[in-house]
Parts: structure tokens; sequence; C-alpha cells
């Protein structure tokens, strides 16, 4: 691997041993030394050469180039196709990807201490439905979580609220090098609702399955009133929780249903048919009970991580599912979704390899981890693959992304080196 | 009727001959794989010959197959020692309770589920033998188990014995740091919880000078003490403490106390062991550390890195890779190996610490740990590189026996889970006879 500035007048090269240490090593030194004001200014143009690159379309170009400027993808093809500019820095690897999008977390919600008096903002407990709680107001860009899941090439999250109230709030979609909640890309993203017997766990209204669907019909039938007056004109006040809920039910936002039982898929889904919203199931443990019902609704999953622990409601978990999704042509993303322990959060990469090792192929779970999770979370206009005119979020790696020896040796996030 | 005794008498040697030859087992030899032995290089295209629940002889394409053996052709194959996991909570059981901050005569094995599924499991995951430990949430709280993952239902059927005559059979699990603070009225500091440990060892040690001195007078020997008498081994050495610590300077009081008393002990999780890979090092104890896809979720755990295997190894000390099962999946030990030499260890070095340098913790590396002629027959068939994501655990042999089979769809579920697998007490031992 080699680092080099190709300059009009000066060609510096900078050639790494291959150990990983070294190669650390000398990174940060050239970071430290030279390439500060490259790391700061997005304005740098950059050439990266490859043996592989995902496109995240599916297709694998080989000994391709990626030529970024500005922060935005200008020409990705063939090696001799593309001219180098002057001035242009040029990175070279192994593999290169899209910035991985990770389609469900809670990270910048909830911390790496898991200290509930300082960094635990994922679940308020006072009422079980709070369609008014914004991720926006409590996200910490921060947080060293979220420099974690960057290390590990994902470069868009969208986060929010955790499963275990009806309704825990909305989230919303970021990247990974924002430094303000307001850059995020979407501020008020999708509803989080869960549904079955996590919610009892929580609160002590809804004690049941019967009563927490009665509940939210309830809220979903006055919902539809507020929007009828908000239309009309005729409201007297403004509800913020109503005024959630409405544009739910207008289709401005999504709900992204955390719900693991087949019985509990079943009930999303009805939910779903008679208030007729847009809606994104998540988790689904049990989903290869209820296969047809959910390709035949046509809704997206965003799977739970192909590694979570059996037990609770997603005791019959199993590892085989997103290779049982992409068989069955249901789209889908990966998450990594909300832990309480040790380790304090998952990491897509790791999850989509298990999923590799259980019958993905390689190709799709980039495809997985990239332009479909864009697509799912309305976001594929800007980034989600590496195409022209896109924004230059990439991800280089010394070998197949998904071996577990392989490493990131650089993440770029709207043409910015941030690893 | 003459006759026929005879016939009867002529018989008795035939038949004690056929039941001679039906006790000793048809030699199995496994050809064509790649075999990591552990203690020597790995050798391309080996033989490995078991009979009896032992190995008989590990070597190249050159090795001689006895007569009569029966030939599992494995080319393309990898073959490991069976997997050893220094930390597990499989076979769901418990420990000490709230009465008391420290339960030395707590055992494990009086609650530990041998049907458990979550046995299974760790077959999967290659797994063989494992020291099952109760919780952390007390200066100590119990004594562990060395367990092989014999498929029976008696605990006992499953025990490795450190010292049979004494019938130690597993370790003292202790804990400082913030698990053990809190969980009842005391300790509510560390200072408070290296205090209570220091007493009750000193105690163990008057308890200790009273038998010496009763010279076997049974007048004089001091009525049984369950607490101390646990204790008293820990301080012959005959117990090794398995000790829970994470922060660096709680790391350097499990060493100093151990130091103070002169016991045996592995260091337990070891989170911030980078911080004193020399200090570890030098103390010569042993560290039993786990890989994590993040770090963070208890403060403890905050500075938790995956580097830990590489610096340990660096700076020479013995380490081992553990599962913690449930906070890992056993299924997945081979992964945590992977992440340690993603950050650094050495392939050899993460081989061993999945293997022999367990044993060697768990003092059972006569029998267990790498493939040597004599040792128990436990392997693990892989499909691939052992590092390698796209690698199968394909089959688990314990002394002999296959508990495990991919290639059987009831075992091959208990690695990628489904419906029904792992609900408690429903799911039976496949190769439990008859079943």
């Amino acid at each position: 691997m080699s680092l080099l500035i190709i300059g009009s007048q000066t060609l510096t090269k900078i050639v790494l041993n291959k150990s990983f240490i070294n190669l650390m090593r000398s990174f940060l030194f050239a970071v430290l030394f030279g390439a500060t004001t490259w790391a700061q200014n997005s304005n740098n143009s950059y050439i990266i050469d490859a043996e592989f690159i995902h496109i995240g379309t599916g297709e694998l170009l080989s000994n391709g180039r990626i030529l970024v400027n500005k922060g935005i993808i200008q020409a990705v093809g063939a090696q001799y196709e593309i001219k180098a500019p002057a001035g242009a820095v040029r990175l070279e690897a192994q593999v290169v990807t899209p910035g991985f999008i990770d389609a469900h977390t809670v990270v910048g919600l909830a911390g790496y201490l898991n200290d509930p008096g300082s960094d635990q903002d994922q679940l308020d407990r006072s009422n079980a439905i709070q369609p008014e709680l914004r991720a926006l107001d409590a996200y910490n860009p921060e947080e060293p979580l979220v420099a974690h899941l960057r290390n590990h090439g994902v470069t868009t999250i969208q986060t929010g609220h955790a499963p275990g109230a009806i309704v825990s709030g909305q989230s919303l979609i970021i990247k990974t090098n924002a430094q303000r909640a307001e850059q995020a890309l979407v501020h008020e993203s999708m509803l989080t609702f869960s549904l079955g017997g996590v919610i009892s766990g929580a609160f002590s209204k809804p004690g049941t399955r019967a009563k927490a669907m009665a509940m939210i019909r309830q809220k979903l039938h006055k919902a539809e009133e507020y929007a009828h007056k908000r239309a009309a004109g005729t409201l007297s006040s403004t509800d913020l929780g109503m005024e959630a809920l409405a544009d739910l039910l207008n289709g401005q936002t999504q709900a992204l249903v955390s719900v693991h039982k087949a019985q509990d898929i079943l009930t999303a889904l009805r939910l779903q048919k008679e208030f007729n919203f847009p809606m994104v199931l998540d988790g689904v443990a049990e989903i290869y009970l209820v296969l047809d019902e959910v390709k035949e609704s046509g809704i997206p999953v965003v799977i739970h991580p192909t590694m979570m622990r059996a037990t609770g409601e997603a005791v019959n978990v199993s590892m085989e599912t997103a290779a049982l999704l992409a068989k069955e042509g249901i789209p889908f993303a990966f998450q990594s979704g909300h832990e309480n322990y040790v380790p304090k959060t998952r990491v897509i990469l790791f999850e989509a390899g298990v999923a590799v090792n259980n019958g993905l192929s390689s190709r799709l779970a980039v495809q997985h981890l990239s332009l479909y999770a864009a697509q799912l979370l309305g976001i594929d206009q800007r980034v989600g693959s590496l195409e022209v005119g896109k924004d230059a979020d990439l991800v280089l790696f010394n070998g197949d992304p998904f071996e577990y020896t392989t490493t990131v040796d650089l993440v770029m996030i709207d043409g910015q080196l941030m690893k | 009727m003459k006759n026929r005794f005879f016939v009867f008498l002529l018989c008795i040697p035939i038949l004690t001959w056929s039941s001679l030859l039906s006790a000793q087992e048809k030699p199995i030899a496994f050809i064509g794989a790649t075999i990591y032995p552990i203690e020597e290089p790995f050798i391309e295209n080996g033989v490995l010959i078991i009979q009896d629940g032992v190995i008989t002889a590990v070597g190249d394409s050159r090795t001689r197959i006895p007569r009569g053996a029966v030939i599992n052709d494995v080319t393309d194959k990898v073959i490991l020692p069976g997997l050893v996991d220094t930390h597990s909570h499989i076979g769901g059981g418990d420990g000490g309770d709230r009465s008391s901050a420290m339960h030395p005569d707590v055992r494990v094995m009086d609650s530990f589920n041998p049907l458990s599924p979550s046995i299974k499991k760790a077959l999967a995951g290659g797994i063989t033998a494992a020291n099952v430990m109760p919780g952390s949430g007390l200066l100590m709280s119990g004594q562990t188990i060395y367990v092989k993952l014999r498929v029976t239902s008696d605990v006992q059927e499953m025990l490795m014995c450190v010292d049979k005559e004494n019938e130690v059979c597993g370790g003292l699990k202790m804990a400082n740091g913030t698990n053990p603070i809190g969980s009842g009225n005391s300790p509510g500091t560390r200072a408070k919880s290296a205090a209570l440990v220091r007493s009750l060892f000193i105690e163990a040690q008057d308890y200790q000078q009273k038998i010496i001195a009763a010279q076997n007078d049974a007048t004089k020997i001091p009525s049984r003490n369950l607490r101390l008498e646990t204790l008293v081994e820990v301080l012959e050495g005959k117990r090794t403490v398995h000790h829970h610590t994470h922060r660096h300077d709680d790391v350097l009081t499990a060493i100093r106390l151990a130091d103070e008393f002169g016991y045996d002990m592995v260091l337990q999780h070891v989170s911030e062991a980078y911080k004193v890979a020399e200090n570890i090092a030098a103390s010569g104890y042993p560290s039993s550390i786990i890989t994590l896809d993040s770090f963070g979720g208890k403060m403890e755990a905050k500075d938790f890195s995956n580097k830990n295997g590489a610096v340990l190894e660096a700076a020479g000390a013995a380490v081992g890779l553990h599962t913690d099962d449930y906070i890992t999946d056993s299924r997945l030990f081979l992964r945590s190996a992977a992440l340690a030499v993603r950050e650094g260890m050495s392939r050899e070095g993460a081989l061993k610490a999945i293997t022999l340098a367990n044993a060697k913790m768990m003092r059972v590396d006569d029998r267990i740990g790498s493939f040597k002629k004599g040792k128990d027959a436990d392997i693990v068939i892989l499909s691939g590189d052992p590092f390698s994501v796209y690698t199968h655990v394909e089959q688990t042999w314990i002394e002999g026996q296959k508990v495990w089979d991919r290639a059987n769809p009831e075992d091959k579920k208990v690695a990628t889970g489904g419906y029904g697998v792992f609900r408690l007490n429903t799911h039976t031992h496949t190769h439990e006879g008859g079943q």
C-alpha cells in the first residue's frame, strides 16, 4: 500500500510497510506532519486505485479508479480511463466499498459508559407512546461509539430511540462525521415502534399485547382526526405527538416497527393495513415463519443483527435469515441494533460477515450494506453507491472486507479522510 | 450332557477373546487434512490416528496407519485439538447469593444442567472443554468446574479433576472492581473489597494452621468449615483462583493479593491489560481475555481493546481467550481468536490461546490442549482456515466419539439457530443412547 501526492512540481511517495502496525504508524505520521490540511479540506482531489471496487449496485470493478473532488465522486472506471488531475492525492487499496449504512442503531443516544445518569438517552419510560421525542434533541456526535462504527466503515447511521416502547420517538439519519445533530441528512426520519412482550417489560401499561394494540389503535384514530383538522386549519392548539403521528398517516414519515415473534409480525402488518402508513419491519427474528405474508406486503426489512443473542423474544433467531431474505427477494438492510451491556454496540460489517458465513454472497452483502440500505432509508440520491455525483463516502480495505483478519485502512466521508 | 459341558468350556476362551476385541475400538485414521498439533508446526496432508479415546499418532503423510483402521478422508479440511474455553457460563449454573459477598463454599456444580442447549452450542463452536463459572457480582461467587463436554445427563461424568484425591475439579471465582460493589451492603468500595478478601484468607490461614497443629488428632481438628476448607485448597495451591478484573489498577490489586497469599491465579477478562502488560508479564500470572465487537457497556469496559492479545503476547505474558458465553457466543469462539489476530496477535499465539494455553490455566494440559500421543482424542474438523469468515466447524469429537456433526440437520440447526432450537428443556441430545 502506498500513499502518493501527485503534484506538478513535487512527487512525494511514502511507501508503507505491509505490516499493520507500521502502516498505522506511518499513516499517523503522514496525517500529523503533512496531511492535516487535506483531512480538514474537502476541496482536495483524490485518486483512489483498488484491485476491486464494489460499486454498491452489485457491480464489481477490477483494477478500478475513483476520482473525488470537492467531496463528490467525479469519475469511476478503469485505471487507464481516468486521468489523475494535478495535485490529486493518490490512495491505494485492495478493496474499496461504498461507506456502509447502519439502518438502525441507538449510538449517540446510547453511550459507551452505559451510565443511566449521563449517557443513556435511548428510552424514556414515562409513557409507552411518545412520538414527540426527537433523536435530534438527544444525539451526541462526540459519542465514542459513533467513531467506533466509523472506524469499521460505517459512514451513515439511522439512529434514535431503542425498542421497548410502543412508540419511542423519531429517529434521524446522520453521517458519522457530523459534528452537530443539525447536520443530519434527515432530521425526522422514522417513528420507532415496537410490539410484543418487550413493552410490558418496560411499562406497567400496557401489560399485555392486546392492550398495547388497543392503545396504539386509539391513538392513531385520534391522529386521523387531528390530521383532518390540521388540513382544514381548524386546530385550536398544537399537539407534538399528534403532529408526528399525523405526519406518519400522511406518508411524510415512516414507521420502523421492531418486532420478533411471528404473531407480532402479523400484528404489525395488520396495523399497517388498517391505517395504511408507510412501514419498515425491524428485527423480525421469526420472519422465516411468515415469509409469504411479509413478501406479499412488499414491506422492507431492517434485519436483526446476525449474531443477536437467542434469548427472550428473539430466542428463535437464525443466522441464515439474511441469506433467506436475499433469496426470496425481500428488500433488507443491516443494523447494529441495541445492546444493553457488553459489547455496547454491534458493527454491521461484522454482522454482514457472519451472514456471509451463513449463505449470503459477499457481493450481495456489500449491496445490502450500501445501496439497498440507502434505498430503504430514502437517501440513495446522495449516498449508497460509488456513482458519479454522489457523496464521496467510501471505505478502503487491505483485503476481503468480510475476512475477520482484514482491516479498514481508511474511511472517507464527504471527501475527507476520517481514519 | 458331558459333551455339551465340554463345548461350553471350549467356548469360554473364545467368548473372552471376542469381548476383549469389542472393548478395543478400531483405530480411526484422519488423513489428508492440515493438522495443527499446537506444540509443533502445522502439518499439511497430515495423519491423525486415534484409538480408545486417545491419540495414538500424529504426523505427516508417511505416518504408518495401523491395519484395520477406519479411514476418515478429510482432504482439504483443517484439524485442531478440541477448543478449551477458560471462562464460560454454559449449563445455566449459578453461584452465591446476596447473603454475603464471599461464598467459597458454593459450587456451580450443584446448579449446572448438562442437558442445557447451551452445551450443544459450545460443541457447535468446536469447544470440547470449559471452565464453567458462577457470576462476577460477588467478591467470591463460588467454585468453578472444569468440564469435558461429554454427552451425559450427570455433571459428575463431565468433570476434569486437577486433584482426584481431594476431588478438586475446578477453581474459585473471585472478582474485584465495580461488579461486586453494591451487590449487598458491603463492600461499598474497592479498598473495602480487598480488605474483606484479605481478612477471609487470613482466617483460612489460621484454620489451616489449626489443622496442621492437630496432627490428625480427632479431638484437636477444628470442625469442618466449608468456606475455609475451600480457601485452604487455594492456599495449598490445589485450587486456582479465576479472578475477574477489568481496570488496570484492579488488575494490579488482584496480583498483589495473589502474591500476598501465594495462590495460583488466572486473571480473567483484563480489559485494560494493554496498560499494564509489562506488570502482568512480570507477575507470571496468565491472562484469560475476551475479544468483543465494541468497547463499553459498563464503566470498566470503556477502555477495553481487542489489542490485549497482541500486547500481552509481545510482553511475553501467557494469554488465553474465552467466550464468557453468553457475552460472546460459544459458536463463534474461533471468530474471537480471529479478532485477536486482526489486532496483531500471531496466528500461532491465537491458536494456542484457544487450546493449550487454556488447558494449562486449568492444569489439565496433561490430557487436552494439543495433539500428542496419549492425550484425549478431542478434535475439531474445520472446512478451512481457522481464522476465515468462510470457515465452518464441521465435526466435533470428544474422546474418540463424534459428538457434533454439521452434516446432521439437527446438529446444523444448533450452529445456525432457528425455531425451537434453544428453547430450554425441550432440546434433547441427538447422540444419547437410542435417540
